[in-house]
This record gives structure tokens, sequence and C-alpha cells, in this order.
């Protein structure tokens, strides 16, 4: 399943990309394989997504969010 | 002269530019690195008695691999032994509540075999969460000093000093990883080739050759023969390289952090964000925000900029009152003096809209509004980042344009460039004041709006709908280079740091007054000269005539009268008139005359020149530059054929809508060149803005005269 098809509150373990490019972005970001990330909240227009990873808070598109494979 | 260079090298939001400040105080500047455009600031700092240190403070970065232009000086500076700011020492900033994710970029720098140390920055935040960090265990680890430091308390800056004094220039850091398993031929092969022991600074080299401009043109193509030859595949590498460093720092931090109390470590920033954020009261916050923005720029200034005002009328008049009367005298009190009057009037309105901002930028807010306006900047060809040079726009395009630069996505960034002059500065404020108190009556609708108030008002809100409408157009037009990003870090909300807040008014306004000044100035001069200057016949003849005709006048009134009406004469066969008079066929259909002609030529290099120029051509005593003189000046101007007064309702809103879209600044147009490195953007966006300006004022003229 993708991060991108998760709710506000909902949680998965990071597993693998579907892009190479932004998989490398990423993971410099701290969205290791492996790493836990839960969605924290939408923006006010549903897209961009903020994300609780590593520690910190990221926001990144929708779009983005659907390259990371989760479980 | 320093004794040892040191870069300060972090990830963004580690409070580094706050270290920056601690370190330097005021003793810092702001240059270029040779042949690119980022800022290159620089300080001085006294380590001991007999020692000083220039720090270099560059930008701020999540990895060696840059995301935008700004990020990519960091290699470049680190890697090229000969770049003027190559570094004896590098200071690496971490966030103490952070450490693996800021540990990443320390071990890629530890790698390149320069001398460091570590700061732990923010361990008082860190201590509030409850997290403990073993500071010794983890500089027995790294190989390198490492200092436990809270720069927004000043908390070890002594010890920070000392370490760097310390630092011993050959490299003493534990390798990370061994990077020559990603690739083992192309890495010896280039070591050879550059000449160089460093595996990493190798791989460094294979990934980014293109963008370290101390390689000739030969040695890249060999470069890039070696990349060919061994299939060197960049992304997949890079990405191996971060799993690789991960797991490293992670064996590196085992046993050292102790988290305690990281349930409540979010609490404030995710209560704050579910208010301001909120899909509903987020919006409106913003809209508060920016309206208390405006307010501000404009009620607060009101003051120091009427006492700048009168200081520089008294300047003047004390000027010809003590001065030898004569030609130079006049350049200098109504060309020069003239001119930086007019430029240092700006200051309190731009140091209190960089203020503002870095108080938005500092508490965390700016990146929620930036977070919550992607979507719909998105549709008009924009990114959310693109809101940050927009509002500073309302300030002055040009640090606008360069803070466009954070944008990583070369379309958006293009784009953000093109439609930031759009949006109403500071210049353009004294135009619409001027004009909305000569034709727009001083009333009050509903007992609290002022009526001229709203007509500013409205004159932004046309300038930010036409900067989105232009960006709408340019999606279309423009080609995208590469896929557009918008991976973030959402910071924390902090209180703003205060000291950094008067850093911010501090060098934006100096630069605004020497980047702007020197255009502006120079300008007043021209301008001076065109306008009190004309052929020589045309002017023989004029004094002649009032020589005979004040031959003949006693009564020193009408003396005065006759005085005033030479000037007046003089101006228009003056070098100035007969340029106005040779473009008023042009600006006839827009409801201009000459004299408002000869305001857009000289506005074309700088729209603050209108003011003045208006003032100089209604022949206001003294060179005053009180509004209100000006204004009764311009109501009282009647047009010789019908008698009918110039500045009608339509002829001013022409007016302003011109002055609302047209390109009347050299120092953007040399901006925008410096950013994109070439004629074309500036010509389109000059060719543009025009044409929109001079359609805009002729629909509003013809529909309204």
């Amino acid at each position: 399943m993708k991060l991108s098809q998760l709710n506000p509150g909902e949680q998965g373990t990071i597993v693998s990309f579907t892009d190479l490019e932004m998989s490398v972005k990423l993971m410099e970001m701290g969205c290791l394989p492996g790493e836990v990330v839960e969605v924290e909240r939408f923006a006010p227009l549903g897209d961009p997504i903020a994300i609780r990873v590593a520690g910190y808070q990221l926001c990144l598109r929708k779009s983005e969010a659907s390259v990371i494979i989760i479980q | 002269m320093a004794d040892i260079k040191v870069a300060l090298v972090g990830n963004p939001n580690t409070g580094k530019s706050t270290l920056f400040n601690l370190l330097t105080g005021l003793n810092q500047k702001i240059g270029n690195f040779p042949g690119i455009t980022v800022d290159k600031k620089i300080g001085f700092c006294k380590l001991s008695a007999n020692q000083n240190a220039e720090i270099i403070d560059l930008p701020g970065t999540y990895s060696l691999y840059p995301k935008s232009k700004d990020e990519s000086i960091v290699l470049q500076v680190l890697a090229d032994k000969s770049n003027p700011s190559h570094p004896d020492v590098v200071v690496l900033v971490a966030d103490a509540t952070n450490l693996r994710r800021n540990l990443l970029l320390c071990s890629q720098v530890a790698d390149l075999g320069l001398p460091m140390l570590l700061v732990l920055n923010m361990t008082d935040m860190a201590r509030k969460e409850g997290i403990h960090i073993n500071v010794n265990k983890l500089a027995e680890r790294l190989g390198i000093q490492v200092v436990a430091m809270s720069a927004r308390k000043s908390d070890g800056l002594d010890t920070l000093k000392k370490a760097i004094s310390h630092t011993t220039w050959v490299s003493t850091q534990v390798t990370g990883i061994d990077v020559t398993i990603f690739a083992p031929e192309a890495i010896t092969e280039v070591k050879e080739k550059i000449k160089t022991e460093n595996d990493y600074y190798a791989l460094q080299v294979l990934h980014q050759h293109e963008h370290l401009a101390f390689f000739t043109e030969k040695e890249q193509q060999e470069i890039e023969a070696i990349e060919k030859a061994h299939q060197f595949e960049s992304s997949k590498i890079q990405g191996a390289e971060t799993i690789a460093r991960y797991r490293y720092l992670s064996t590196v931090l085992t046993d050292l952090i102790f988290d305690t109390g990281a349930e409540k470590k979010f609490k404030v920033t995710d209560r704050l964000d579910s208010i301001l954020t909120n899909r509903f009261w987020g919006f409106l916050i913003f809209i508060l925000i920016l309206f208390f923005v405006f307010n501000a720029i404009f009620s607060w200034s009101s003051y120091p900029m009427t006492l700048i005002e009168n200081g520089f009328v008294w300047l003047t008049e004390f000027g010809h009152a003590h001065l030898p009367s004569g030609v130079l005298t006049n350049l200098l009190l109504d060309g020069v003096v003239a001119g930086l009057g007019g430029i240092i009037i700006f200051i309190p309105q731009i140091a209190i809209l960089f203020a503002l901002i870095s108080i938005l930028e500092d508490t965390g807010y700016m990146a929620r509004v930036t977070f919550m306006m992607d979507k719909i900047m998105r549709k008009f060809g924009l990114s959310g980042k693109s809101v940050v040079p927009m509002i500073g726009g309302i300030a002055c395009a040009v640090p606008s344009i360069m803070s466009a630069r954070n944008i990583e996505n070369w379309k958006d960034r293009i784009i953000t460039i093109m439609v930031t002059p759009l949006v109403s500065c500071s210049a353009r404020l004294p135009v619409y004041t001027l004009l909305i108190s000569l034709v727009v009556p001083n009333k009050m609708i509903l007992g609290f709006l002022s009526l001229q108030g709203l007509t500013l008002m409205a004159m932004y809100v046309i300038s930010i709908m036409a900067a989105i409408l232009v960006a709408f157009v340019m999606k279309f037009i423009i080609k995208a280079k590469e896929k557009s990003y918008f991976i973030m870090e959402l910071p924390v909300y902090r209180m703003p740091r205060w000291s950094n807040v008067i850093y911010t008014m501090y060098e934006k306004s100096k630069t605004f007054v020497l980047e702007a000044g020197k255009v502006i100035i120079a300008i007043s001069i021209v301008l001076w000269v065109l306008a009190t200057y004309g052929p020589s016949k045309r002017f023989d003849a004029i004094e002649k005539k009032y020589t005979a005709i004040e031959a003949n006048s006693t009564d020193s009134v009408q003396l005065a009268s006759l005085e005033r009406d030479k000037a007046a004469e003089k101006l228009e066969n003056s070098y100035a008139g007969i340029l106005g008079q040779t473009i008023e066929p042009a600006i006839k259909p827009l409801g201009f005359d000459w004299k408002i002609g000869i305001a857009l030529i000289t506005s074309f290099a700088a729209r603050e020149a209108f003011v003045g120029t208006m003032s100089t051509i209604y022949s206001v005593d003294n060179g005053d530059e009180q509004t209100a003189t000006i204004r009764n000046k311009m109501r009282d101007a009647k047009n010789p054929e019908t008698g009918l007064p110039v500045f009608t309702f339509a002829t001013s809103l022409s007016l302003m809508l011109f002055y609302a879209f047209a390109m009347q600044c050299m120092s953007t147009v040399a901006v925008v060149y410096r950013e994109t490195k070439s004629w074309k953007w500036p010509v389109i966006q000059l060719v543009y803005m025009t044409a929109m300006a001079y359609v805009a004022s002729l629909i509003a003229y013809q529909f309204l005269k």
C-alpha cells in the first residue's frame, strides 16, 4: 500500500520506493526502509500532507507520498 | 587579517545563522561567491587575544547532494582547495533534538577529509524534551571534538571558540563508510586523474563534476568518459550510500542517546498546527496576519518617514542658505541630496517589512503558509514556496527575486521571478498615495473604513491578481526541465530570535540603500542635468524675453511669479521637456501629457523618481518634497488647450495602473539577469510588463474619460 492512501492518524512502516530519484531525496530526509511513518495532517486543501518520521515533521505532496510503499 | 578560515555547515533549522550572528556580531558582510550568485555571508571573530577567525556561513543543506542552487555551493567550497572561501576548519552545526538525520551530513563532510568539529546545538531544547546525549563518547566514536551548545542562550560560546583554535589542521575523524565498494574501478581511475588520496572526494567528483567549475573542459570530458566506461549510475549509488551511512550512524549512536520524554515533544506544535493549518481558521489567520503586516508597514513607518522627509527639507534649505550659490551647489542639493532623500525615506518601510517576514520565518509559520498554499499556487504554475518571494515583493522585488533561489524546481523558480515584480512594491507606494490623495475623496465608509485606504488596498489586490494570472499563462508557455519537488521539513514552532530579526532589518536596509541607492542617485543627477539644460538657442531666447519683462516690473510678488514662469518655460524647453514632448503622441491615448511623459521616462530607471520628477516639473519652491505642496500644484495644473484639470480621475487611475504593471526598475532588470544568467528573461519581462501597463492604462482611460 502507498503512503498517500493513509488518513491522518494512521501509521505504516516504509518497505520500498517506486521512484529511484525521489527515493534518494526521501532517504536523505530520514525516510528509510524500516522506518515508521505516521500521517499527521493534510493541508487545508487536502494536499500536501504532513508526516511524522525519524523524530520530526516532514511535508510532501501526495504525488511524492505515492512513491513510498508501506506496510 | 584572519589567521584561520572557518566554515559553518549544517542542516536548515539548526540555528546556524544564530550561531553565526553570535560569533561575529555586526562584524559581518555579504559578498558573492565568484561566478555564481549565491550570497556569501562572512564575518570576523576574535578567538583569543592573538587569533582572529574569518567565519563563512554556508547555505543550510541536508546532504552534499544539492536539491537547489543554494545548496550546491557547499560542495563547491569544501571541494575546491583554491576557492578563496575554502575553510581550514569546518564547524558542523547539528540539531541535538534530531541527531541522526543531522549526522548524515556530518559523516559526508567527515569523509571528505577536512579538519572539523561538531557543534551540538539546541541542547537546552533537547534536555527539555528529555533527550540526553553522551557527548564524550560521541566525540570518541567520531574522532573529532564535540561541543554542546545552545546558541540562542549563548551557552557554550567560549568553549566553541577554544575548540576551534585547538582543532588540528590535520583531520582526525574516523572514516565513516568505505565508499569504494560502490564503484571500485571508477573511483580508482578518478583518484589518479585528479590526484587525490580521498576515495569519497573522488566519488563526489564522479557524481557532481558538472557543478564543479574549477575543472577544465578537458578534465570534465575525461571524468565523463570514466563514468561512461564503468556505467556509473548516480542515483542508485547515492541511495546505497545514504543507506550505508544511516546504518553506520546507528552503530555510532548505539547507547549514546537516552530519550525519556518523547511523548510530550511535539505537543505545543501539534496543538498550534491544528489551528494554524485548519481548513477554516488557517486561511483566516493568514489573511489577518497579512492585513496586520500591511497596516504595520503603513502606519508604523509614517512617523519616521515624516522625520526623514523634514530632515532632508531642512538640509536642502540649510545648504541653499549657507553654500555659495551656483551650478555645483544646485547639483549637490537638488540632484544628489534630493536623490538620497528619495532612498532613505524607504528605509522604515523596508526595515519593518523584513522584520515581520523574518519573525514569520523564524517562528516556523512561513513553512506552514507554504504548506497551506502549495495546492492553490500549483494550479497557477507556481509552488507553495513562491509565496515568500511574492509577499516580499510588497517591499521590494530585488531581495524577493533573490529569495526565489530556495525554489528547487527550475520552472517554478523562473515563473516566480517573472511575476514577482508585478506585486506592488514599496516604491509604488508614494505614487499611489500622491495620486489617490489627488482624486479620491477623504471619506469614511461605514464610519471606519477610509475610502482612500480601500483604494490603496485595491491597487495591491489588482497587482497580486495580475501576478497570478500571468503565472497561469506562463505555466503553459514555459517548458519544464525537471520534476517539481515539495519535500520540506516543518520545523517546530519557536519564539523568534530578536537579535536575528534586528540583523535581518539592518542587513536588508543596508543592501537596499547600497544597491538601489547607486541607481537612484545616478538617475537623480542625470534628471537634474536634463531638466536644467536645453538647446542654448531656446534658452537664450527665454532668458532675453524674461529680462525684458522683468526690467519693466518693480512689484516683488509679480517678480517672484515671473521667476516661476521662467523656470517652467525653461523646463518645457530643456532636454527632458523635449523628450517628454517627443513621446507625447504615444501616451496621449492614456491621458498623459508631456510633463507626465518626463516622469515616465525618469521612472523607467526607478519608479521612486516619480514624485521627485513631479516636484521638479511643477516647479515647487526649494525642492521641497512635501506631498501636500506637490499635490496642490498638481491639482491646479490645467491643460493649456482645454483649460480643464490635468489630473482627472481617469488620468490618475490610468497613471496608477501604468505604475502598477510597468517594469520601471533597473535594479530588478539587473537582478533578474544575475539570477537567470541570461538576457532572455529580463527582456521578456520588460516587454510583457510594459505592454500590459500600456493596454491596462489605455482601457481604463478610454472608458473613464
